[in-house]
């Protein structure tokens, strides 16, 4: 089964380090909600309507048409999962936490690239996912669209002249399209030019969060920028729009990083060389730290300064380390301080083993 | 005992807040215990969308009108049943057909979040019919535009050339 192989690698497509610009833009992603004509929004739907969106779409991703253009999407109930299996998917990004609530009514359509997801019964009926390495915004939209199209094909969307796709939330109305970049930041952390950059950026109709999404917080130096507004532009305007900043924001990370190595290099290598050093020789080692250091150890990396480890590796370890997938990897529920032990033991694996390559 | 703040994990931890000489004991997991506690420090979690949204919603559905005494009882969806009261709360609308059902209310609301009412964007292949090519019109005379102020009559020809096109599936 695909799904079992997603759940048991760590790695990701999009975490392979490809793309342009990937030492700054770990990951572009597009999503577009669309929802069913004659059905109530999801946090509405009692169980047999629920099932009617899941055979729906289920039908939708099984046409010889959608498998010849798209590829062989795979429907999965969430029901059918273990705890820890759907926590995973979470932690790659491939769902979000808010599928994981009322799990009975829910399912999730993957790739086994793992490039696009469709979320099926979240806050709209279908939340459709393209998630690619490093900057390519306008790839991830033409195999939206293209995907999309194919869908409609088969499902009745509500739609309207003129409010556009109709969504449950009506912040999403209109194109039903959020487009996000995964930025890392820590040259703009390091000038403390960050919150200048960043409520610049708010002021342009862009959102910035955490890691996982909204309300969470920025840990890793790890950003995401997303546009805030749905209705009265093109999706090709709201592309662009994030695209011209996200190039911005690539310039003032370069210029800052270009600006540490010049005037304050000892500190930069010293900082960067502790960050390895306790990633290689700590035996307890929280995710909150993890993340701190990754982010450390992939400045060092992308800053020519730590040679012999990919950054894709760090990609790699910042899934791996996350409290589910370690419980996976070992087959059982673990404590805290357990999972603190077994996350410094793997870490130090990872790293010997790159080393030696 | 499970944790009373996520639902998931056992409780390991019974944190006591004592506020405004109020006390209060609560059964948490490590995790929950300490988000909480970083809350109560003023490491204060990103306001949630939702939420924000309604509070929003709160001003223009639930409370009274200007210069009203009480909220009118009328609005309900006719389709899905929801009620503006119900809408306000969560933030979330019940079905498709509210946005014609609370259409008036609701202008306001789509224009302060997005500063406008109208979509401009994608249309359905299928479904979208003659507004999809209304609005394929639109965009080519915005292009057409752009090239007579570039002065590349050449392109503007053929754009004009194909716009008449379109026009006749109308």
């Amino acid at each position: 089964m695909a799904l079992k192989e997603i759940l048991n690698e760590a790695r990701s497509r999009w975490m392979d380090g490809q793309g342009t610009d990937s030492d700054i833009v770990i990951s572009s992603r597009i999503r577009v909600a669309r929802n069913l004509t004659n059905l109530p929004f999801p946090h509405l739907l009692n169980q047999e309507q629920a099932e009617r969106v899941i055979y729906a779409v289920k039908a939708a991703v099984e046409k010889r048409s959608l498998k010849e253009k798209i590829g062989v999407l795979e429907l999965t109930r969430l029901n059918e999962l273990t705890p820890v299996e759907r926590q995973i998917l979470v932690e790659k990004h491939l769902i979000s936490p808010d599928l994981l609530e009322d799990y009975q009514k829910k399912a999730v359509v993957l790739r086994d690239d793992e490039v696009i997801s469709i979320m099926i019964n979240e806050e709209d009926h279908l939340r459709i996912q393209c998630l690619l390495p490093g900057l390519q915004l306008k790839e991830a939209w033409e195999l939206i669209d293209r995907l999309d199209d194919e869908l409609e094909a088969a499902l009745d969307y509500a739609f309207d002249e003129r409010l556009g796709y109709l969504t449950a939330c009506p912040t999403n109305v209109g194109t039903g399209l959020r487009a996000s970049v995964m930025l890392h930041l820590p040259g703009l952390v390091l000038v403390k030019q960050i919150k200048n950059v960043l409520s610049a950026v708010a002021k342009l109709g862009l959102t910035v969060r955490g890691l996982y999404g909204e309300g969470t917080e920025a840990s890793g130096n790890l950003f995401q920028v997303s546009n805030q507004v749905t209705l009265g532009l093109t999706e090709e305007d709201i592309i662009t729009n994030l695209l011209s900043v996200t190039r911005q924001l690539i310039a003032q990370e370069r210029s800052a990083r270009a600006a540490l190595l010049k005037e304050s290099r000892e500190q930069l290598e010293d900082r960067v060389g502790r960050a390895y050093g306790l990633l290689k020789h700590s035996r307890l080692m929280s995710s909150e730290e993890a993340m701190r250091l990754f982010s450390d150890l992939r400045l060092g990396i992308d800053m020519g300064l730590i040679k012999k480890i990919p950054s894709s590796l760090v990609n790699e370890l910042i899934v791996l380390t996350r409290p589910a997938f370690l419980m996976k990897t070992l087959g059982k529920d673990l404590t805290p301080f357990e999972r603190d032990v077994y996350r410094s033991q793997l870490i130090r694996k990872k790293l010997s083993a790159a080393q030696q390559m | 005992m499970e944790c009373e703040r996520c639902h998931e994990r056992p409780a390991t931890v019974h944190l006591t807040e004592i506020i405004n000489n109020q006390k209060r004991t609560m059964r948490l997991c490590e995790q929950c215990a300490r988000e909480v506690q970083a809350e109560s420090l003023g490491f204060l979690p990103q306001m949630n969308l939702h939420s924000f949204l309604a509070s929003l919603l709160h001003n223009e559905f639930g409370a009274p009108a200007f210069g009203q005494a009480v909220v009118p009882e009328r609005a309900r969806c006719s389709a899905c049943g929801i009620t503006e009261a119900q809408f306000a709360k969560r933030g979330l609308l019940g079905c498709a057909d509210c946005y014609h059902n609370f259409g008036d209310r609701l202008e306001p609301v789509l224009r302060r979040i997005h500063g406008t009412n109208r979509h401009t964007g994608k249309v359905p292949r299928r479904t979208g019919g003659k507004v999809r090519v209304a609005s394929q019109i639109e965009r080519l005379k915005a292009k057409l535009r752009e090239a007579i102020s570039r002065e590349e009559f050449e392109q503007a020809a053929q754009l004009r050339d194909k716009i008449r096109e379109l026009e006749k599936q109308l």
